[in-house]
């Protein structure tokens, strides 16, 4: 099950390769250029998956070498050593040691390398090179290294690795065709490199090592590799899915070494790091040559973007402009779909013939799914930004100066990215949670997540406002204010959620670490609009899938069993639907709602945005109004059997809280599930969530109507 | 004498690491980015509001919490 050094003659590996392809691995730290190259090498032979057991993307792609030989190149995330801190970085680990089932062995690793940070940057790649992996060095970035006054000399850093070394700018496209070239060749792995080693460290290495390879199945280097970095890193805790746990007699030994080391070497551990960066500075100063430093342009901008003033208000205003452009500029493309829907209703309308089928057709499907895609420009927008101030280095700054008030609340910097993500939608915003180090503040953020109002709460808050506030000269401000109110109410609960559970159950000695502020660089509009595309490709899967079935189930429900009626109140009323909608009226009648809302409600906890497309069938099958405002509309007019309109204004506000705060969102509660890997956060989250929305939305009306309102 | 910390060196000043806290993981990262005994390390600026603090080490920028910044030892370079 172990990775076996080509030298020897290979045993098992992990998983025997089925295809005669090469399999490549491409590593690197973050903000190296990793992204890049891998962009530059595979185009669009791409594909995203998971890992089993964990959400870690799994990104394989195929490029052709320049004799034409294909091979597959599977991108790892970033990591900065082979220590695993994280998720991401216990994949890593975990393929480069050759540990995973469902990862064939690798025939070498392509390492990505800032030549402006060679020695943090050379750390991992040694590491690596020390496994007896053959390597290739992908020295990215020589031009900012340049104006960075750093010339590193490749040939000599070769000689000195003892791997091939490819000069490169991945993000000019230079360097890709000798890379190409360089893996034309068969790669070896080095037999230049000493691997870093202390005399203390021996006993301990050779005797983990024995542990581990009673059979000599490794080579030397490679068992004393594995035996560093379980001495040093410490026995995994999490056995994933995938992977093999460490045997007992291997545990036992590498903690008596632990104490053994600990008691003679307080700080063995610091000082085996240090004993590779000084193997590290020797090679550094070996291979850089003298150059001069042009004034750096990061430094300066640097000083008026995180200046407490002029920085502070370039955040306000880069956030305003997020939002700006998503409620505003995506105007027009919205009336786009819009239209394009009704085109398709109506095509529909002509083609098949009246009946049970249109009425599926049209009311069921093109009805439901085109409420979903209409909001399709504003996730498309908000992503644009997102990875256009990742790229440009901006979204560091931003943590770095958001940091104070996230960790008031027990966060940090980073969760700010989850968070601001989760404006759009959740998934992607859970998914980015990953990133934060601590498992803690990674839960936290996860479980918060959902309270940042996504861009699916948007339809149902848009048409309720709508419902609620008159006609009348202030109407957009007036509109427009309560939009913003709800966002706050959101906003401000996950941070008090936040702060509640980092006191409680989640409480932790915060790890804040150390988050990189990467030189300021060009955006670059293939990776921005590759990660506008694969978002917003998730987000219509689910509108897609999901949200489709919904709308047919919901469609059947509402039409059967009697869907001979004529009157279509009846209809509903004596559907599947309607009876479940009755029977609950009860409990939300204290909220102010009827079964028709209550059916929407019910409809809605698969997915938000189906509360629209129900409420728009509940009431188009009522008085076949087509168009959205018909909700609008129908919201105004609605009237009970007394006469009493049902969507009084306190009504209207309960419902817009109930959304604030009910966690509706059946694919949330499955992707919190796999990050979590188990079902008690996601379950923990509906509850909590759930019984939040209906407290705040029982104490908005009853407290409203004890204040005499209605 | 008084140990000098990272925390309270002044806005671009410059020194050098002279002792970590013994290892957390919070520190192992420290050490792995390079941040040992006899580095420079440069304390760039502090964020508002007693935010982090900006360090430069190894021709690399960071972003460091106060809570750890205030651990590590330093001495005038």
């Amino acid at each position: 099950m172990r990775m076996t050094s080509p030298v020897v003659e290979p045993t098992a590996a992990a998983v025997p390769n089925p295809a005669p392809e090469p399999f490549f691995a491409l590593v690197g730290n973050p903000n190296s250029g990793k992204t890049t190259l891998f962009n530059a090498l595979t185009g669009l032979r791409q594909k995203v998956g998971n890992y089993p057991g964990v959400t870690v993307e799994r990104k394989e792609g195929r490029f052709f070498t320049q004799h034409g030989k294909p091979v597959r190149l599977l991108d790892l995330p970033g990591c900065y050593s082979l220590a695993a801190r994280s998720p991401d970085e216990a994949i890593t680990q975990e393929i480069l040691f050759g540990w995973r089932q469902d990862v064939p062995a690798l025939d070498g690793v392509i390492c990505v390398v800032d030549a402006g940070n060679l020695e943090r940057n050379l750390y991992l790649v040694t590491q690596i090179i020390e496994l007896g992996l053959p390597v290739i060095v992908a020295l990215n970035m020589m031009d900012e290294a340049k104006r960075r006054g750093v010339a590193v000399e490749a040939r000599r850093l070769e000689q000195e690795l003892g791997v091939p070394v490819v000069p490169m700018e991945a993000h000019q496209g230079k360097g890709i065709i000798p890379l190409r070239l360089a893996l034309s060749r068969k790669v070896e792995p080095s037999r230049a490199w000493r691997p870093v080693r202390t005399a203390w460290i021996l006993p301990a290495l050779a005797a983990i090592a024995d542990q581990l390879d009673p059979d000599s199945r490794l080579s030397r280097s490679q068992a004393e590799a594995e035996a560093a970095l379980l001495l040093v890193d410490g026995i995994p805790e999490v056995v994933r899915q995938g992977r093999e746990p460490v045997s007992e007699a291997v545990t036992a030994e590498v903690q008596r070494w632990q104490g053994e080391l600990t008691q003679v070497r307080p700080n063995w551990q610091a000082d085996f790091v240090a004993e590779r960066y000084r193997r590290l500075e020797e090679l550094a100063h070996a291979v850089v040559g003298e150059g001069m430093a042009s004034a750096s342009w990061t430094d300066r901008i640097d000083k008026v973007l995180l200046h407490p003033v002029w920085g502070g208000s370039a955040l306000a205003a880069a956030l305003w402009l997020l939002f700006y452009s998503v409620f505003e500029l995506a105007v027009p493309f919205m009336d786009g779909i819009d239209t394009v829907t009704g085109w398709v209703s109506e095509t529909a309308q002509r083609l098949v013939p009246a009946g049970l089928l249109q009425d599926l057709i049209v009311d069921g499907i093109i009805a439901g799914v085109g409420g979903i895609l209409i909001f399709l420009p504003q996730i498309i927008l908000l992503f644009f930004f997102i990875s256009l101030l990742e790229s440009t280095g901006y979204l560091a700054r931003a943590a770095f100066m958001l940091d104070r008030f996230m960790s008031r609340v027990g966060l940090q910097g980073r969760a700010f990215i989850p968070l601001l993500s989760s404006y759009a939608c959740a998934i992607p915003g859970i998914m980015a949670a990953r990133t934060i180090d601590s498992p803690r503040d990674r839960l936290a953020t996860i479980f918060i997540a959902p309270w940042m109002s996504c861009a699916a709460r948007l339809p149902v808050y848009l048409v309720l406002i709508a419902a609620l506030v008159p006609d009348g000269a202030h109407q957009s401000a007036i509109q427009a204010g309560l939009l913003w109110g709800l966002y706050v109410l959101g906003t401000l609960a996950a941070f008090a959620l936040a702060w509640v559970l980092k006191k409680t159950t989640l409480r932790e000695k915060g790890g804040g670490l150390a988050l990189e502020l990467p030189p300021y660089r060009w955006p670059q509009p293939k990776y921005i609009f590759r990660e506008m595309v694969e978002r917003s490709m998730i987000f219509v899967r689910r509108a897609g899938t999901i949200i489709l079935a919904l709308s047919i189930l919901l469609w059947v429900l509402m039409t059967f069993p009697n869907y001979q009626a004529e009157d279509p109140s009846e209809k509903l009323q004596s559907s599947f639907a309607g009876q479940v909608g009755q029977a609950i009226e009860p409990t939300i009648e204290p909220l102010g709602y009827d079964w028709k809302i209550g059916l929407g409600l019910m409809a809605s906890f698969a997915a938000r945005e189906v509360f629209v497309s129900t409420m728009s069938i509940v009431y188009a099958v009522e008085e076949g109004v087509d168009e959205e405002q018909g909700v609008v509309d129908a919201m105004r007019n609605q009237v009970d059997e007394a006469g009493n309109l049902v969507y009084t204004p306190l009504t209207l506000a309960s419902l817009m809280v109930f959304f604030v705060f009910a966690l509706q969102c059946l694919s949330t509660v499955a992707i919190v599930k796999r990050e979590t890997n188990s079902w008690t956060w996601p379950l923990a989250q509906l509850v909590v969530m759930t019984g939040a929305a209906y407290l705040f939305a029982l104490i908005v009306y009853q407290g409203g109507r004890a204040l005499g309102w209605s | 004498m008084r140990m000098i910390f990272l925390t309270d060196l002044k806005p671009g000043q410059r020194a050098i690491v002279d002792s970590l806290p013994s290892v957390g993981a919070g520190m192992h990262r420290l050490l792995e980015l390079g941040v040992l005994p006899g580095t420079r390390i440069e304390a760039v600026r502090r964020a508002p509001f007693g935010g982090p603090l900006e360090i430069r080490v190894r021709n690399a920028t960071y972003s460091l919490r106060r809570d750890e910044a205030s651990q590590i030892a330093v001495r005038p370079a």
